[in-house]
């Protein structure tokens, strides 16, 4: 379907994009490894598991906000979102290639992060990984638009962290709810109706964050 | 091809184009002029379906695929190289034998042995030229262009001129200019605009 | 448009007539609670404090719906001042629950009080509201902005809720159960009026504020102009 022909144009840009930078992966890398061991420090010694469990889904909504705060740079540097708003394609698009561009390099840093934390802290079990990916999904959604709307303001990187952390608070409260909590399976659930209901959402709104 | 009836574009309380009317037909060459500041960007702009007008008509009878623009920006993505950029813009504008099309046009325009730099290196006026392959990448039938000799020395200006020319009968234009006797010879109506 | 100006000294006389009504009912009419005495009557001005501004927020993003959906010209003004009404019914949630809890249980502040955790979040995201509306020029994009994301708060305000459930409950008394109100007749008729008063406030609030708006912009139109 030309849609979904649309999308990967639209990704494989976003991808070409950061392997010519190389900037935002390694920066993420680096964050979450660095934040890890912060909290390593800021944790009180006796402190239990839950307590730094808790720390995991701070860490990983800080570190997404890292990526999502550069996600629309290239697209308002040579003012390209103009030239993609002109393209016959449905403007949700942009906005789906780009969550599944963040989508991607927050997977990648987790794959290092997590092990990590488990190391560090506390092992990481199966419930927590879906949450971890859920999460993704919705913290990628919702970042992502906010960061399209943010970039295109005056104090942009002050912006968007205002703007997601009230949003990313039920992702926070489902992602620690599924860690910590025996049977996490109605915290996955929540996750996915947070997702569900704010990627619809995004999907159906982005047209008019780009157009005027 | 585009009516305009008393549209007017407002930015809050500023109203940069107010009572704007004229009927350009299919096949017509509007060319504007103006003071900076007298608005020509934005009409362009609402002209090329960028932005809609906050009073009054505007209707334009085409679509996204054969609108061709050109704006202060060149609308690419400065760490992509020239072939990616094309790449990108034909890929989602479905051109067919794109990379062909892509090969004649730097080629036209003197970036084919650029092709592979990224954007970043250019020179302004490459840049624009450039932008101006961006544009006429899809053949469009309606080509907004925004002071499209900005940035070209006399050698691509003159390319330029040929393209226009040869597309005249092809499509129709609204061209915004400073140097309006270059193009004047082309025109079928002109709009002034007051600041 | 029917001429808000007229509707406006009805409106306020509506609402002082319904805010004194209910001033007096709540002190002299409805019954002093058992256990936590006079501090409970704080209730009654906090919940339908709560109430109201959820209306207002409520209110906003239908104003938004509206600016995106039919492109109604005075859309995006309203929905700004319905949603300015709602933070600060808002704030004075927080500010009544926080007295509350500081009368009924010593704290200024819990966390199990689904209720107040809502608020904050809540007036943390439209406080966002106001940020993002300052930081882009005036202009269609802004307007744009600001509709969509008045509605991303009132999806968040039920998923918000949910979550916070799903977080624990035990502390703050319900007010409504599904057997309906755990109130008496005459408490009921009371937080009623308190409910009326409250949302008529608001709305003469908001009634005064968008006139004044409206007339501000329409004076900065006729000076451009004559400019």
């Amino acid at each position: 379907m030309s849609y979904t022909r649309d999308v990967g144009a639209l990704a494989r840009k976003d991808f070409l994009l950061e392997l010519r930078a190389r900037d935002t992966l390694p920066a993420m890398l680096i964050f979450v490894i660095a934040t890890l061991v912060v909290f390593h420090f800021a944790l009180p010694a006796g402190s239990s598991d839950l307590a730094s469990n808790g720390l995991l889904w701070v860490a990983i909504l800080f570190t997404a906000l890292l990526g999502l705060g550069r996600s629309f740079v290239p697209e308002r540097e040579g003012g390209v979102l103009d030239g993609l708003v002109l393209a016959p394609c449905d403007r949700s698009a942009i906005w789906l290639a780009k969550s599944l561009a963040v989508l991607a390099f927050l997977g990648l840093v987790e794959l290092v992060a997590l092990p990590a934390f488990a190391i560090f802290f506390s092992g990481v079990d199966g419930t927590t990984i879906a949450a971890v990916a859920l999460a993704d999904v919705g913290i990628c959604a919702v970042g992502t638009f906010l960061a399209a709307m943010a970039s295109a303001g005056r104090a942009r990187e002050l912006l968007l962290p205002l703007l997601f952390l009230p949003l990313a608070i039920p992702i926070v409260v489902g992602g620690v709810g599924a860690s910590v909590v025996a049977n996490g399976g109605r915290y996955l659930a929540f996750l996915a109706l947070y997702d569900a209901v704010f990627a619809i959402i995004c999907w159906a709104s982005f047209e008019y964050v780009v157009t005027e | 091809m585009i009516r305009a009836r008393q549209v007017e574009k407002r930015f809050g309380e500023k109203r940069v184009l107010r009572g704007l009317d004229f009927e350009l037909p299919r096949g017509g060459f509007l060319l504007v002029t103006g003071a900076n500041g007298s608005g020509k960007t934005t009409l362009l702009r609402l002209c090329a379906g960028l932005a809609l007008p906050t009073g009054g008509e505007l209707d334009i009878d085409t679509s996204r695929e054969h609108v061709g623009f050109l704006g202060h920006e060149p609308l690419v993505y400065r760490e992509l190289t020239a072939l990616e950029n094309l790449e990108l813009y034909g890929r989602l504008y479905r051109i067919p034998e794109r990379r062909e099309r892509i090969g004649m046009l730097l080629e036209r325009f003197g970036l084919w042995e650029a092709r592979s730099d990224r954007v970043a290196s250019y020179s302004r006026g490459m840049t624009q030229r450039l932008a101006l392959c961006r544009a006429l990448l899809h053949e469009p039938t309606l080509l907004v262009l925004d002071e499209p000799f900005t940035a070209l020395d006399a050698d691509a200006a003159e390319l330029l001129d040929r393209e226009l020319a040869d597309r005249r009968d092809r499509a129709t234009f609204v061209v915004a200019t400073h140097d309006p006797a270059r193009v004047e010879f082309l025109a079928s109506a002109r709009l002034a605009l007051a600041a | 448009m029917s001429s808000p100006n007229s509707r406006l000294p009805a409106l306020a006389a509506l609402a002082l007539g319904l805010v004194t009504a209910a001033t007096a009912l709540v002190f002299f009419f409805a019954p002093l609670d058992a256990d936590q005495g006079l501090s409970q009557k704080i209730f009654y001005f906090h919940v339908p404090i709560a109430l109201t501004a959820y209306a207002c927020f409520g209110w906003g993003a239908w104003k938004a719906l509206l600016h995106l959906w039919k492109r109604e010209p005075g859309a995006d003004l309203e929905s700004y001042v319905a949603i300015h009404q709602g933070v600060i019914f808002g704030a004075l949630t927080l500010l009544t629950g926080s007295i509350w809890a500081r009368a009924s249980w010593g704290v200024w502040w819990t966390w199990s009080s689904n209720q107040l955790v809502l608020f904050l979040v809540l007036f943390l995201f439209y406080c966002a509201y106001f940020m993002l509306r300052f930081s882009v020029d005036p202009g269609p994009q802004r307007a744009n902005f600001s509709a969509v994301y008045a509605l991303f708060g009132v999806a968040l305000i039920p998923v918000s809720f949910l979550a916070i459930r799903l977080a624990s409950d035990f502390i703050h008394p319900t007010v409504f159960t599904s057997a309906g109100p755990q109130m008496s007749g005459k408490m009921f008729f009371t937080f009623c009026v308190c409910l009326a008063a409250m949302l008529s406030l608001a709305a003469t609030l908001n009634a005064v504020e968008l006139s004044g708006k409206r007339l501000d912009a329409r004076l900065r139109e006729l000076r451009e102009a004559l400019a």
